[in-house]
């Protein structure tokens, strides 16, 4: 992938213990990486290397010599590894001005409200990978009675916090950015603080669920947030 | 040392090489959109790490110096003067206390980079100070400057050009300047239209029928072009046959084409990853001249291999070693 970076190919669908098998490479090679090294960007199906070329050792070529090294690193590394996700919950308080696409969304897919509720909150999602914005994490796992194309035109603001679905996706946008995912809740957790260490709520390999909250309890959680 | 923002311009960011280590939390690399002109001016003002410089944009600010300082400017030609007397870019600047450096009209290029001995001090955040907008990180206080803001420059290395301080304390000019300058490339800027050298992309072969149109056809860049990305207006590169395809992991340089067929490249505030497919990638020795194009400038792609274009950047970083040490003979260290 151009002259700065390299994508080493896992496999070809998304899928839990792959993508988590991906990040556990990932976190791996970032406790040591070879000279050179940048950034190490698990995905789905695929790991991202990126580097400087003029950094890498033996590097006359330098693609060659770090894929070689690459290759010899991954040999060590055992076949079937998955990365130590954590158990997140996350509260949300659906609907009404958190979720203003809620009644909506379950309109067009033949629900009640309360249904889209608790079939979101039932479910337990993989974290395959993280992108888009920091913090934003790619869920695995949404029922697929939920499943709603992306809005006609994307709103220019969609809050912080929010949580949505999209296609057959469901996240939760860590920042104020435009987005043409149906809202349908909010948490009040932070999942991007760029002075901890790691800086996200979720990581690669994360299993995440949704717990209801009411309104009052979603402001008594946002005053506890710094 | 304090500078005092008495223009903003138009979107001037603080920008250093950029914030590695963290794209697998999501987070952006940003940084100076021509890292080349961003290097050379902190080469020349002196600094020797990666310090945060000023990346101004077509319009630039007006700034007041409260102290001596030294410092250069490089990139595009946004016609710099310091009280009213035009200044020359490429060079190392003494500029005395109570002067006023202001920016006119965009001559060549795009975007030109202030440095300053000592660097710009804020805090680095997640290892860089360089500003990124959208998550209001780094920079000055994560956005771009406005009126009124006091910008603070670190410690001054004292006996650096001393030939330049005498001729600063010896004339009544607001500054002064060595005769020398360093090459930056500037004559490549007004370049119209603007090659810029490819490589294949991860699904360049899935564009089979259509590839050849981007490299036998002039793009523009069309006006909603930004740091994140720069939008090309031009023939339809249209995929065979649909792709689906899982989000991956993306660089300073993809172009993805979305099912329009209209190729996005992408630039130092884009996304961590996307999922869209990438017909190429632009070769890193020419993103500094990419970065220099505005809206509306036209520009051609010409293919070169992976080894092609790594040779150039090895190249490219011999060029930057021999910069510094020319650059240094004259500092009389």
């Amino acid at each position: 992938m151009g002259d700065r970076a390299l994508v080493i190919e896992f496999g070809d669908a998304a899928d839990p213990v792959l993508s988590s098998h991906i990040a556990a490479v990932a976190q791996h090679m970032r406790a040591s990486p070879p000279a050179g090294v940048l950034d190490i960007v698990p995905t789905y199906t695929t790991l991202a290397v990126h580097y400087d070329p003029a950094e890498v050792e033996d590097g006359d070529s330098p693609y060659e010599a770090l894929a070689a090294q690459l290759a010899s690193w991954l040999e060590k590394e055992p076949p079937g590894s998955t990365v130590e996700g954590r158990a997140v919950e996350i509260p949300v308080c659906y609907g009404g001005e958190f979720g203003e696409d809620l009644d909506a969304l379950a309109i067009r897919n033949g629900l009640q409200p309360d249904a889209v509720m608790r079939l979101h909150s039932a479910a337990r999602y993989h974290v395959h990978m993280l992108g888009f914005v920091p913090g934003f994490a790619y869920l695995g796992g949404l029922d697929p009675r939920l499943a709603t194309p992306r809005r006609d035109s994307p709103r220019p603001k969609v809050p912080a916090g929010s949580v949505a679905i999209g296609g057959s996706h469901t996240g939760i946008f860590p920042l104020e950015t435009p987005g043409g995912w149906h809202l349908i809740g909010r948490t009040p957790l932070r999942l991007f603080t760029p002075e901890s260490e790691p800086p996200c709520l979720l990581n690669a390999g994360d299993t995440v669920r949704f717990v209801p909250i009411d309104a009052a309890q979603f402001a008594s959680l946002s005053r506890g947030q710094p | 040392m304090n500078i005092t923002v008495l223009k903003p311009g138009m979107h001037t960011l603080l920008q250093d090489a950029g914030r590695y280590g963290y794209q697998h939390s999501g987070v952006p690399v940003s940084g100076a959109m021509d890292l080349f002109s961003h290097r050379v001016a902190n080469i020349v003002a002196g600094n020797h790490g990666d310090a945060a410089t000023l990346e101004m944009t077509l319009q630039g600010p007006r700034l007041e110096f409260a102290d001596d300082a030294l410092i250069s400017i490089c990139g595009a030609d946004l016609s710099p003067s310091i009280d009213a007397e035009p200044v020359p870019e490429g060079k190392a600047v003494c500029i005395r206390a109570g002067s006023v450096l202001q920016f006119g009209t965009c001559r060549a290029g795009c975007r030109a980079y202030l440095a300053i001995n000592g660097g710009f001090d804020v805090p680095a955040v997640m290892g860089s100070r360089s500003t990124y907008e959208t998550a209001r990180l780094g920079g000055l206080q994560g956005r771009a400057l406005v009126k009124g803001d006091i910008l603070r420059a670190g410690a001054r290395q004292t006996g650096l050009y001393p030939g330049l301080n005498q001729e600063l304390s010896r004339a009544r000019r607001a500054f002064a300047v060595p005769k020398w300058s360093v090459n930056q490339h500037v004559e490549k800027l007004g370049r119209v239209p603007q090659v810029v050298r490819i490589i294949p992309g991860r699904h360049w072969e899935a564009f089979a029928a259509a590839r050849s149109l981007l490299t036998d056809s002039a793009f523009r860049i069309a006006p909603d072009s930004n740091r994140m990305g720069f939008r090309l207006d031009g023939p339809a590169v249209r995929l065979e046959k649909p792709l689906e395809l899982l989000s991956e992991a993306v660089s300073f340089g993809t172009i993805q084409v979305p099912p329009g067929g209209k190729p996005i490249i992408l630039m130092a505030d884009r996304q961590t990853t996307g999922g869209y497919p990438r017909i190429a990638e632009v070769a890193s020795v020419d993103l500094h001249l990419l970065a220099q194009l505005k809206p509306g400038d036209s520009l051609r792609f010409e293919l070169v291999s992976l080894a092609q274009a790594q040779a150039l950047y090895l190249m490219r970083e011999q060029e930057m070693l021999a910069i510094r040490e020319a650059v240094e003979l004259h500092m009389g260290l």
